[in-house]
């Protein structure tokens, strides 16, 4: 490549993109130079000069303007009269960086020795101990005495709640201002900042409410003390007492890779989830979280979980049974009766296979398979026909590319993905277009804003589709964001394809880093719709099978329900029989992101009381209705998927388990270089083509003629983040934040 | 004494006064560039002059100008008035005796660097002067020669007055700008430079106002005048501030490089009772104290180096035999830890563990080993800060110790067994008092 410079650092040569600085240099030839404020995915502000190295640059003649060559042929190096921050030194031709020298050294030692002065050394009871890169760097670099006296330690504030999340320890806290650059740089909060000077300079929250983000957890990441800890962790446990699985997260379509956290506890006798962090994807989440994703843990360890069958006894109540009672119920009840199955959007995608399998082949005639919430069967089909390409790298968008982003709140419904498309528009100049009867934060960025009347979006874009197809010829790529909220069935359908006709028409169809990219309700809306290839759900029916529907509205009557479930739900209450599921950090499985990534989540913690993983009970319940199945685990489920869904051809297990190094090196011994996320062990999964990119395609929806609209009241008004709901009911810390669905009456333009 | 360039009307009665400054050749230069100059004419006029810029890094201003990326607007001029250098008093002097010619100079600067707004920015105790100086804008918007379409052209200026809120590390450009931008006062990483991307991140030439104060005469006398006061590569005069223990402190031009600094302090009325100098701070406290040896040493930027500190702002504090090195040291490092901004850990640091370094000493407690710890801490700090406060902080400790140490061994022997003598209130007022001994904080407190 041409734009490669070449360098030394301690005599090692290395090449690296122009613009490069020297720590991430020296990162690429496994050197690490220690940092504190440095952090590879924030703006460099050489604050804590921890970085610093000696530099040179080929001596020139003034007069030639040529490199001046020594005896041995070599460029004589001009060695910089002082050390230099790392971190904010841009790498050049031919520079020299020496980082072993004593003077370097000597520097790191005395940076440390000052840190310290400050800081309190309450390592015992702090919970960064053992993962803290103060603490590492110090046992590395520093000196081993103090020569500060004790009783001369500047004193501050321990317990500070910056807002209910984030609590701040000011002892601790070195002055990094990592939590305040990401907060302004990249969420575009701007509620932290620095107050007073000095020794007496802290971190301060100006919002009201206080530390008002959705992404406050990231800070306690990349914190390189113990200054800021979440109220969920916060004295909880230690780092080295836990143990890291590799999981999802389900609850919006962004599909963040977590790992999740695990300790034995004494006082239950069980394993418990105590902290969810990120795992390292570049291609998803990088390594943020949102902080419903990383708090709404609590309900996997419930105290009211389902943990027993339950079955309806002769007197109209619902009593504790067994399995084998639970399943041979069912089958004396659906035996030869078309059963109405309908699938919730978070369950695996190997649930959901097995589930379509035994409607479709083992049950009856007559029998159905539906998905919850219904609204995704009229859009599913066209996201996977028209979606993101299969190579599309968010991290490439930038100028000459346009996101149009339509009748969403992009922030409320998949947070990540508002942090990782708005650094595509801030800097690195896509355009963007938003559109909406409301105003989003992303309207903080849009080039170009359109707006229309509540519940419209279908209507506005029927309209605009021809205009805005000629408009976007020139667009380099072309990424178009929509949200089903506020739509009827008929509106979603039509607004899917007018904007697939926008795609199509200005000839991005098909191509990477272009397509539709549904603002999906779950993480797994996309798989279970792969799957079942749902059909409407019916008025009435015989039986209804529901699994992981939670709290739907409008489930179609039977004489015979089938409720499975993590909790005893509205539906559960009603229903003839109570199956208990597993839920997703107790077993194995896949999730199909909103983007179409396929991506395996692994077991974190021991089977809560006798629940079961949803593909289990469904393949029980279809041997007692006849079928020869023998399925033992997941993956084998999957490879029968890769063989049947023609989508999934090519994927297995082992393909969605590779990994690789992701630059930044994050998550791995250097905790002070990317901040606590975890490295990617599990997989960085793989994303299936669109149809629109398969040579033999041809679209069978007729794109030029998009469904006559009704405008309907709907429940739900705009899609939040802390909406209320079964799961997040139950994360005690979350609680102040939960918001209730408004309806509101949209009316015809 | 020399012939005066910034002070020669201070004996003008009114000269404050628009009609005085201007019977007085005031606004004369102003014309002359707006009637027959063009605006790079200016600016070369002044790079001819080689005057170095008066706020202590005595750059070039004329190159400095130059710097600005062509076809970029709009771009600033901001005027450094944040004068918080100890010993440093004649930017306030210039302002408050003859304001007309600091707005003139920044005029010209303006038209210069073809910048249509300017930001004067005063230390926040400058509540008088920038009441005295606002007058004398309004004075210039009334009289045409600020505003829109000045004297017939189709140059419009607009200048601002803009009050600090007290912090010394404003007057470091950047942190200046970071200031004026209405965020919390702490230098920029640089490169960028604030000719490329300074206030509001466009090109910015920023200068002292005793700088700027320089420009009317240049421009209206030429390059050639200018440097027939002082050397070769430090043309031009320069204000000097004497304060300290002399007869009579004030504000002195001279030719740079015409007189050495024994002269200065006999220009200032000798030292009182004659007493012998001990100490000569040449640049308020952020250069290395010289010992009296250095006496005889030049004025100019290369000599005051030479000999082992600064120039500087040139604002000179002259300590005789009666000053307690030690205590002055102290009394430095409070002032530095007091006005760290904290961006960078060994200012923020550093400052604040020698300064509980020197209240030990000071109090009684100290050791011999303290002593060489306070040159461990300096030497720590010393070229690893992100600005150039840091660095000054340790000036104070390192040279004090360098020329002095026997007067700080002298002291820990003297007062070892907790005696705080005549420190104590001064270190109660410091907040220092939990490094005494339980005893000495019983009795009467201030």
């Amino acid at each position: 490549m041409a734009d490669l410079v070449n360098l030394t650092i301690d005599g090692v040569p290395v090449a690296v993109p122009k613009g490069t600085n020297i720590v991430d240099a020296a990162k690429r030839i496994g050197n690490d130079i220690p940092v504190f404020c440095y952090h590879p995915k924030l703006r460099q502000v050489g604050m804590c000069r921890m970085c610093l190295v000696e530099v040179g640059t080929p001596r020139m003649d003034p007069a030639t303007k040529q490199i001046v060559k020594g005896e041995d042929g070599k460029p004589v190096i001009a060695w910089m009269p002082k050390l230099q921050t790392a971190c904010t030194t841009p790498v050049s031709e031919g520079m020299a960086v020496r980082t072993q020298t004593p003077q370097v050294l000597a520097a790191r030692k005395d940076i440390l020795e000052f840190l310290l002065t400050s800081h309190p050394l309450d390592c015992p009871i702090c919970d960064k101990g053992g993962e803290c890169p103060l603490q590492n760097l110090t046992l590395a670099h520093g000196p081993g005495m103090s020569r500060f006296e004790y009783e001369a330690k500047h004193h501050d504030e321990k317990h500070v709640p910056l807002g209910d999340l984030i609590y701040l320890d000011r002892e601790r806290c070195i002055q990094c201002s990592r939590c305040i650059r990401f907060q302004d740089d990249l969420a575009d909060d701007h509620v932290l900042q620095f107050h007073e000077r000095g020794r007496n300079m802290e971190i301060v929250t100006l919002s009201d409410p206080p530390f008002n983000s959705f992404f406050s957890g990231n800070t306690t990441d990349i914190c390189p003390v113990g200054a800021l800890t979440t109220a969920d962790f916060r004295f909880k446990a230690r780092a080295w007492e836990l143990q890291g699985t590799p999981s999802l997260c389900t609850h919006c379509p962004v599909g963040c890779n977590l790992t999740l956290n695990t300790r034995l506890e004494t006082h239950t006798g069980g394993y418990e989830v105590k902290r969810v962090m990120p795992r390292q994807n570049e291609q998803v989440n990088e390594i943020w979280l949102c902080d419903k994703g990383r708090f709404v843990h609590h309900f996997t360890r419930a105290a009211d979980r389902l943990t027993h069958p339950l079955l309806r006894n002769a007197g109209g109540t619902l009593v504790e049974s067994t399995w084998e009672a639970a399943l041979q119920r069912i089958a004396d009840r659906t035996l030869g009766k078309p059963i109405t199955g309908i699938a919730g959007d978070r369950i695996a995608n190997e649930d959901a296979y097995l589930f379509a399998g035994l409607l479709r082949t083992v049950a009856s005639k007559g029998s159905l398979i539906s998905m919850a919430p219904a609204m995704a069967t009229y859009y599913a089909d066209l996201a996977r026909a028209y979606g993101v390409g299969k190579d599309t790298d968010f991290n490439q968008l930038g100028k000459g590319d346009v996101i149009l982003l339509v009748n969403g709140d992009l922030e409320e419904a998949a947070p990540v993905w508002f942090l990782r498309l708005r650094q595509a528009v801030v800097t690195r100049g896509a355009r963007l277009i938003v559109a909406n009867d409301h105003t989003t934060k992303m309207h903080r960025y849009a080039g170009q804003t359109e707006s229309y009347q509540l519940g419209n979006a279908a209507n506005w874009a029927s309209t605009r589709a021809a205009v805005l197809a000629e408009e976007l010829k020139g667009a380099r790529h072309l990424l178009i964001v929509f949200s089903d909220e506020k739509l009827s069935t008929s509106g979603v359908r039509s607004l899917a394809i007018s904007l697939a006709s926008v795609l199509v028409q200005s000839g991005h169809a098909g191509k990477s880093n272009s397509g539709l990219l549904p603002l999906y309700p779950h993480g797994n809306t996309q798989g279970v719709s792969d799957m079942t290839s749902p059909q409407p759900w019916p008025d009435r029916a015989e039986a209804v099978w529901l699994i992981g529907v939670g709290e739907g509205e409008g489930v179609p009557q039977a004489p015979f329900t089938i409720v499975q479930d993590l909790f005893q739900t509205r539906l559960a209450e009603q229903a003839d029989v109570v199956l208990p599921a597993l839920s997703f950090a107790e077993r194995e499985g896949t999730f199909t992101s909103g983007d179409r990534r396929v991506q395996r989540f692994y077991q974190a913690l021991p089977a809560m009381g006798q629940a079961m993983p949803d593909w289990w009970i469904v393949q029980e319940v279809a041997k007692r209705l006849g079928a020869t199945w023998n399925y033992q685990n997941t993956a084998q489920i999957f490879t029968e998927i890769s063989q049947h869904i023609p989508a999934y051809a090519g994927l297995s297990y082992e393909a969605i388990s590779h990994t690789e190094d992701q630059w930044p090196l994050v998550g791995r011994g250097d905790l002070y270089y990317g901040g606590t996320v975890y490295d990617n062990t599990g997989g960085l999964g793989l994303r299936y083509p669109a149809d629109a990119e398969r040579a033999d395609f041809h679209a069978d929806v007729h794109l030029d003629t998009p469904p006559e609209v009704t405008i309907e009241a709907v429940q739900r008004v705009r899609r939040r983040l802390y909406e209320d709901g079964e799961l997040i009911r139950r994360s005690k810390v979350l609680a102040a934040h939960i918001v209730n669905s408004v309806t509101e009456v949209p009316q015809a333009a | 004494m020399d012939k005066h360039v910034l002070l020669r009307d201070l004996d003008v009665p009114n000269i404050r006064e628009l009609a005085v400054y201007e019977a007085n050749e005031g606004y004369a230069a102003w014309r002359k560039a707006l009637g027959s100059m063009k605006p790079e004419q200016v600016m070369g006029v002044v790079k001819d002059s080689g005057l170095r810029g008066r706020g202590g890094a005595g750059f070039p201003a004329g190159v400095k100008w130059s710097f600005l990326p062509k076809d970029v607007f709009p771009r600033y001029v901001v005027v450094n008035g944040d004068e918080s250098e100890a010993g440093t008093f004649k930017d306030h002097e210039l302002i408050e005796f003859n304001p007309h010619q600091v707005i003139e100079g920044v005029m010209l600067t303006s038209y210069a660097v073809l910048a249509s707004t300017a930001y004067i920015y005063l230390r926040g105790e400058f509540y008088a002067p920038a009441k005295m100086l606002q007058k004398a804008i309004d004075e210039a918007y009334a009289a045409g020669l600020l505003g829109r379409n000045i004297l017939g052209t189709s140059y419009s200026l607009d200048i601002y007055i803009h009050l600090g809120a007290g912090a010394y590390i404003c007057g470091e450009e950047t942190a200046l700008l970071e200031s004026l931008e209405g965020k919390l006062g702490q230098p920029r990483l640089r490169p960028p430079f604030p000719a490329a991307q300074g206030l509001y991140a466009k090109p910015t030439v920023i200068n002292n106002i005793e700088t700027l104060a320089n420009v009317p005469p240049i421009v209206l006398n030429g390059a050639a005048w200018y440097r027939q006061f002082g050397t070769e590569k430090s043309p031009g005069t320069k204000i000097f501030c004497v304060s300290g223990r002399v007869n009579k402190p004030g504000n002195y031009e001279l030719s740079l490089g015409s007189h050495t600094i024994r002269e200065l302090i006999e220009m200032a009325g000798g030292t009182i009772d004659g007493r012998p100098v001990k100490g000569i701070l040449p640049a308020g406290e952020s250069a290395p104290m010289l010992p009296a040896s250095a006496l005889d040493t030049k004025l100019d930027y290369e000599s005051v180096q030479a000999a082992g500190s600064m120039l500087g702002s040139a604002s000179f504090i002259i300590l005789d035999d009666t000053v307690d090195v030690v205590w002055a040291a102290r009394k430095m490092v409070r002032f530095f830890k007091h006005e760290s901004c904290g961006k960078c850990t060994p200012c923020r640091e550093g400052t604040y563990w020698a300064l509980r370094v020197y209240d030990k000493i000071v109090s009684g407690n100290g050791s011999l080993q303290d002593i060489d710890q306070l040159s461990d801490i300096a030497n720590g700090m010393l070229n690893k800060c992100f600005c150039l406060l840091g660095e000054f902080a340790t000036s104070p400790i390192l040279s004090t110790i360098k020329h002095f140490r026997p007067e700080y061994e002298q002291f820990v022997r003297e007062h070892q067994g907790g005696r705080a003598d005549g420190y104590r209130d001064e270190l109660i007022r410091d907040h220092a008092v939990h490094v005494l001994p339980e005893e000495s904080i019983t009795d009467e407190r201030p």
